[in-house]
């Protein structure tokens, strides 16, 4: 493992935040996680990218247990996932989530999405939590619509709150779960604007992705998953004009057609 | 007619007896019946197996059976009630609570699962998703279904009668009785009385659930 370590080490400095050892997942038959070793580093932005169906969506909802694995292990700086209860929300806690969907609570304000996990899980005041809240959204920009439902927000708005929720817990690793694959292609680049904002100020960030302008732009490493495995494992410049494998290669010739 | 006007001491004295076994079973059912819908999707599997077997083995055996068993079967097992009243909430209430758990689990599953996901993605704890996040959103969803319940509950609160309480649907067998050439006006009065809870439920009902809906 610390071989293992020391070779993924060479890029980046730093310690290892997220750690996946071993990791394996079925779904009945299917084998959606095969034998996964992954590392990232504090600081370190990773995308994901790869065909549907090849494992990254579940190889991101694993990492703070909203899909269980069956075996491998998962830590997260340094503190292995813990199975199901309060020692597991606390770590969860660390580790923002944003989905494709964005997953709103649809019965709260927008400033209340913000301020609930904060409150509830933190125990932070109210008056506190609101002054938080509003700073962050005034960061996404979407500050003049904290009173309202978020039913009566675009996608792209709803996203960069869904973001601002996450950021709200001043966790150590954001997860992005394709954040921009709902979204019309003019809400897209608002929604990358903040993510990049985020990757320059050094937040660790994995983020699964069909956008390959993102991946160019501000990430770190690009992981290339097919079948259930991580195939390739490069930079981004590493990757998009020198891909090893025959897998990659066809999934980018595949998208440059288009 | 004259003898819903002559009655009308007796019929008002039903009808607070009915409102009051109504709205005492009805508080009950709805805090049990929540519990219930809470343990059936709570991760624990005992929890689990035990509110399905309840709401199951309740909500398929008829109404009189639960009387029974809080009337006489109770009183024999050494649980004794002063008044029948008591038994008759305890009835109503452990009957309605099944059908509440059932409506208010079709509410959870109503709720869509990235709600709870994005809860628990911040660190709550599943009673938290439960009650701050879930919960709330469903019990939006089945306002109608359980005003259904309650004016279902209403109406079998007359059970009630044949088992020596005194409600609307007692006093209408004894004013049947005493006035036996003037039997259907005699459930007029009673039906009228029904009505009188049961329209103005199915009316707030309407206006809740205009109020609550959650835009998605």
């Amino acid at each position: 493992m610390f071989a293992r370590f020391v070779v993924m080490t060479t890029q980046v400095p730093g310690d290892a935040l997220v750690s996946l050892n071993a990791v394996n997942k079925h779904y009945g038959q299917l084998h959606v996680l095969k034998d996964i070793n992954f590392q990232v580093r504090k600081g370190e932005v990773v995308v994901v990218i790869g065909p549907s169906g090849s494992g990254k969506s579940t190889l991101c909802r694993a990492i703070n247990r909203l899909e269980t694995i069956d075996d491998g292990d998962i830590a997260i700086d340094g503190k292995r996932l813990p199975e199901e209860g309060k020692e597991l929300a606390h770590l969860r806690a660390d580790v923002g989530m944003v989905f494709q969907s964005f997953n709103l609570f649809a019965h709260k304000t927008i400033l209340e999405n913000v301020t609930l996990g904060p409150i509830k899980v933190k125990g932070m005041s109210k008056a506190e939590a609101d002054k938080d809240a509003m700073a962050l959204l005034e960061r996404v920009g979407v500050g003049h619509q904290a009173p309202k439902l978020p039913a009566q927000l675009s996608g792209g708005q709803q996203q960069r709150v869904a973001i601002a929720r996450a950021l709200a817990m001043k966790p150590k690793v954001m997860l992005f779960d394709e954040p921009t694959s709902a979204l019309d292609p003019e809400m897209i680049s608002e929604v990358l604007d903040v993510m990049i904002q985020l990757a320059k100020e050094g937040m660790t960030m994995i983020v699964v992705t069909h956008e390959m302008g993102f991946a160019r732009k501000a990430a770190d490493r690009v992981v290339f998953m097919a079948d259930g495995q991580i195939v390739e494992d490069a930079t981004p410049e590493q990757f998009f004009t020198n891909p090893q494998s025959s897998r990659a290669k066809d999934f980018l010739s595949k998208l440059l057609t288009h | 007619m004259d003898v819903i006007i002559e009655s009308l001491p007796q019929y008002w004295d039903g009808f607070l007896r009915t409102l009051f076994l109504a709205v005492v079973s009805g508080i009950i059912a709805l805090i049990v019946g929540t519990l219930l819908a809470a343990a059936r999707v709570s991760p624990v599997a005992a929890l689990r197996g035990f509110s399905m077997a309840y709401v199951e083995v309740v909500r398929n055996t008829p109404l009189t059976i639960a009387f029974f068993f809080a009337a006489v079967v109770l009183p024999r097992l050494g649980v004794t009630f002063q008044q029948f009243e008591i038994a008759a909430i305890i009835a109503l209430s452990a009957y309605t609570s099944a059908f509440i758990a059932e409506a208010v689990r079709s509410g959870v599953n109503s709720v869509p699962l990235g709600q709870a996901e994005a809860a628990r993605s911040i660190g709550m704890t599943f009673g938290q998703v439960l009650s701050l996040i879930i919960l709330p959103q469903a019990l939006r969803t089945v306002v109608p279904p359980l005003i259904n319940i309650l004016i279902a509950l209403v109406k079998n609160s007359s059970v009630a009668g044949a088992f020596f309480v005194l409600e609307l649907f007692g006093y209408g067998k004894q004013l049947a009785n005493d006035h036996g050439d003037a039997v259907m006006w005699v459930l007029v009065g009673v039906a009228f009385f029904y009505l009188l809870i049961t329209v103005p439920l199915g009316y707030v009902a309407h206006q809740v659930e205009r109020k609550v809906a959650i835009a998605r």
